[in-house]
């Protein structure tokens, strides 16, 4: 692997089973900003994730968060299966609308019968063909965002005319699974395309992820198992046309800081690691020394960066901003400041071209 | 001054965001900082953003200012059509409404958060799971305005797809309404989710509802129409009704309709807010402020617009027309397919007749037959006028309260909220603050309780769709 040279990425989950309340959120996710993290995840499923267990929707939240913070990208999970793509990529437009251009989604699926149930409109199906459909949402999501050209609204007083309806397009968007006419509803967002994230555990999403993830997230214990992934997924997204670099990969973490009270045993050693049956694997340690694993991992170039869980919100959030974020900023390793103001400028993406503005200069 | 005439009854007030429609005046480009390129810069300082969150949130705390009941937005699913093309002439362009509504939270503290949501293309577990999510996350200020679609242009964009005949739409949204309670009443005593089955004509679903019980219990659902099914869906299950009955004697007489419906279902003649959506128009005269209105309706009609209306009208290309000439002397085509995401007029030729006798008796032009055919309820005066009319719609039972649709944007509340509150304040017919946290309070109606409590009140409201109606969307 050769050396990293690329800007380091972090991000957060502020999730929380059973908060229903917005100052919870609000809270987690300033103390992310403080940490000039690039951006919150808020996770979501149809259902609930267990019975008993609830949590409100996602974007919702992430959208009454927007306007309580300024800089960091809000990126909820938005489920494809039970849901229509139109709502969908209003939603998530209009959210990039309220944050001024920090949002994302993180692309999901409902794969049980359970959540089929709460529909009642069709059974669950196998997971190779949800991720299909989803991404057909995905595509059909980011035509529907370029539907509006971004110079489409003219309050033309001469003729009367408030937008060039030739600057706005049908999608016209026929798939296996749906067909949507167009165009939004909803003007082109802030950001182009908001960021689409894809959580690329499970290789059954890797084709999802390579071929319309702007972020990735991968589980692994070493540098080497997370190096491997990378690769994997770049390749796959150059097979699909893409720049190998449009991809960011992000190793996820549950992080378990508990006052740094084991920090001298058990973060320790080859493996600070420790795999989990469900979920990213578990740091159990100082902050001290995870700052040396995120540092040791990106110079490798096994990953873009870390999105990490923290074990329990807000204090192993706080002691990783205070404590692994502030270290990584003294030693010159991530930024102490944000400075763009779209989750696009702190990914160091560029704005993307509208496709059919492009197709109509190509055809000039 | 106090009123002395009245029963002391308050008027309740809530302001709808002027969005895609000849409503809005726009002329010229909007002012201040925008995030989108190309966006032209400010030369009318008046005209600002139908999109940018500035706009919503300025409007929005414009009427918390105000201390009105709620904020309400309504939606649209496809954009509108003119024989084949996307109309150019309004105002076009929205969000989408609880992603909105929701950020607007974080902005606001009191008011009410009021969506249109459609019950066609959606499905009641998860709007009923993102309504409960906006009362969580704004403290029990959440609303619904339960619309329907009315055709397969706009369900070309939805999963569904498809058409609904009349029947089958009203009877789903009567059933997804119902459905929707008994999802916000899963929850159990110690606020969980809970378990629960629903099974009907048109949703058999079960599991656990995914959010705890909501501040409110159920969300305020607001029901816009006016057809003898909306009317009786309201009165067996709305808490506040749309209306458009713009003069006091119309007003009365739907109020008196209503109320006398909501006995058969147990219910209270306060249980059911009657709220007209009206336009105002203030000036320092009288004079005046009839001088603005008709600048104004001459800047929302257009001569272009004027054409079109009646092409919806007609049906017929009639872009050979003068706009200030007179009405064409050709019937109406009532079977053409030239509009699309509009509500047709039910009977076109009946209403070209009514246009053309208008027309004649003042010998008015097409424009200005159009300017007087699609007038709305306006108050037009002195803001001591303005107040005093209010006052007396609301205390001689044509109204609850109103629905204020401004024709700016964001600014156009400024002037209603400075200078005509205070009057209806002075008059003792509006509150002087906030004396509750959520909308129910602001509007004096009874939280619903869970399971138990609901089934102690009676029984449940006769949803049976041969009975119930329910407005359309606006369609754009």
């Amino acid at each position: 692997m050769a050396p990293s040279t690329g800007t380091l990425h972090l991000a957060a989950a502020i999730d929380g089973t059973g908060q229903y309340t917005a100052p919870y959120y609000v809270e987690l996710a300033r103390l992310a900003e403080r940490g000039t993290l690039d951006f919150v995840t808020l996770d979501d499923s149809f259902g609930p994730p267990g019975e008993g267990q609830g949590r409100p929707d996602a974007l919702s939240v992430l959208a009454r968060v927007a306007p309580a913070t300024e800089r960091v990208g809000l990126v909820p999970t938005v489920t494809t299966t039970h849901t229509e793509p139109f709502h969908v990529s209003s939603a998530v437009a209009t959210l990039d609308w309220v944050s001024r251009g920090r949002a994302g989604w993180t692309v999901g699926v409902s794969t049980t019968e359970a959540e089929a149930r709460l529909v009642g409109r069709r059974p669950a199906a196998p997971a190779g063909e949800l991720w299909a459909e989803a991404e057909e949402v995905a595509d059909v999501v980011a035509r529907l965002w370029d539907s509006w050209e971004d110079d489409a609204e003219i309050r033309d007083t001469a003729t009367g005319r408030f937008i060039d309806r030739d600057k706005l397009h049908y999608v016209d968007f026929e798939g296996r699974h749906f067909r949507v006419r167009g165009p939004s509803i909803v003007p082109r967002p802030p950001q182009g395309h908001p960021v689409v994230a894809v959580d690329a555990t499970d290789p059954v999403t890797w084709d999802t992820a390579a071929r319309h993830a702007t972020v990735a997230f991968v589980r692994a214990t070493t540098p080497d198992a997370a190096g491997r992934i990378r690769d994997e997924l770049r390749g796959r997204a150059a097979s699909f046309g893409r720049e190998r670099g449009a991809l960011t990969v992000l190793a996820a973490v549950t992080v378990d800081l508990a006052d740094g009270e084991y920090a001298a045993g058990l973060a320790t050693g080859d493996a600070p690691l420790t795999a989990t049956a469900a979920g990213p694997p578990l740091y159990r340690g100082g902050p001290v020394d995870l700052a040396d694993l995120i540092a040791g991992w990106h110079t490798a170039g096994a990953v873009d960066g870390f999105h990490i869980t923290p074990a329990a919100p807000p204090g192993d959030l706080e002691r990783f901003v205070n404590g692994t974020v502030a270290l990584l900023q003294h030693r010159g390793l991530f930024r102490t400041f944000y400075p763009g103001a779209t989750l696009r400028d702190h990914l160091g993406l560029p704005r993307p071209a509208n496709r059919y503005a492009l197709a109509r200069e190509t055809a000039q | 001054m106090n009123d002395s005439s009245g029963s002391g009854k308050q008027i309740h007030l809530a302001a709808h965001f002027p969005g895609v429609n000849n409503t809005t005046v726009w002329a010229g480009p909007p002012a201040g900082p925008t995030t989108t390129p190309g966006r032209c810069a400010s030369r009318n300082p008046s005209l600002g953003s139908q999109i940018d969150f500035s706009s919503f949130e300025h409007l929005a705390r414009t009427a918390e200012r105000g201390l009105f009941d709620f904020f309400f937005l309504a939606e649209g699913l496809r954009l509108r059509e003119h024989n084949g093309r996307i109309h150019d002439l309004d105002v076009v362009g929205r969000p989408e409404s609880l992603t909105v509504l929701t950020a607007l939270a974080a902005v606001t503290e009191r008011i009410g958060l009021a969506a249109t949501v459609n019950a066609t293309f959606n499905e009641p577990y998860e709007l009923a799971r993102r309504l409960a999510s906006l009362d969580h996350l704004s403290g029990g200020r959440a609303a619904w305005n339960v619309v329907t679609s009315s055709d397969a242009f706009t369900g070309e964009n939805f999963r569904r797809g498809g058409y609904l005949d009349r029947a089958d739409r009203y009877t789903r949204a009567a059933e997804f309404v119902a459905t929707a309670r008994e999802l916000w009443d899963s929850g159990t005593p110690d606020g969980t989710p809970g378990p629960f089955v629903h099974s009907g004509e048109h949703f058999g679903i079960e599991g656990w509802f995914g959010v705890a019980p909501a501040p409110q219990g159920h969300p305020v659902v607001i029901q816009a129409g006016d057809s003898d099914e909306g009317r009786e869906f309201a009165a067996s299950a709305a808490d506040v009704i749309f209306t458009r009955h713009g003069t006091l004697e119309a007003g009365r007489v739907f109020y008196t309709d209503v109320k006398r419906r909501l006995a058969a279902y147990g219910r209270d003649p306060d249980d059911l807010k009657i709220m007209p959506g009206v336009s105002f128009v203030l000036g320092d005269t009288a004079a005046e402020a009839q001088e603005r209105a008709a600048e104004i309706r001459r800047q929302q009609v257009s001569p272009q617009t004027a054409l079109l209306t009646l092409e919806q009208i007609w049906g017929v290309d009639l872009s050979g027309y003068d706009p200030e000439g007179p009405l064409p002397d050709i019937d109406p085509d009532p079977d053409s397919q030239r509009v699309q995401g509009r509500v047709r007029h039910a009977d076109p030729l009946a209403v070209a007749a009514k246009w053309r006798a208008l027309s004649e008796e003042k010998g008015l032009s097409i424009r200005q037959t159009v300017i007087e055919a699609t007038g709305r309820q306006s108050f037009i005066g002195t803001p001591e006028a303005v107040a005093a009319e209010m006052a007396a719609f609301v205390r001689s039972d044509a109204a609850d309260g109103f629905i204020l649709v401004p024709h700016l944007t964001p600014g156009g509340l400024d002037d209603f909220v400075d200078r005509v509150v205070p009057l209806l304040q002075e008059r003792g017919v509006f509150r002087t603050g906030y004396t509750g946290r959520t909308l129910r309070d602001h509007l004096g109606l009874r939280h619903p309780g869970g399971r138990s409590a609901r089934s102690a009140r009676g029984s449940a409201p006769d949803l049976d769709g041969r009975r119930t109606g329910i407005g359309r969307t606006d369609g754009t």
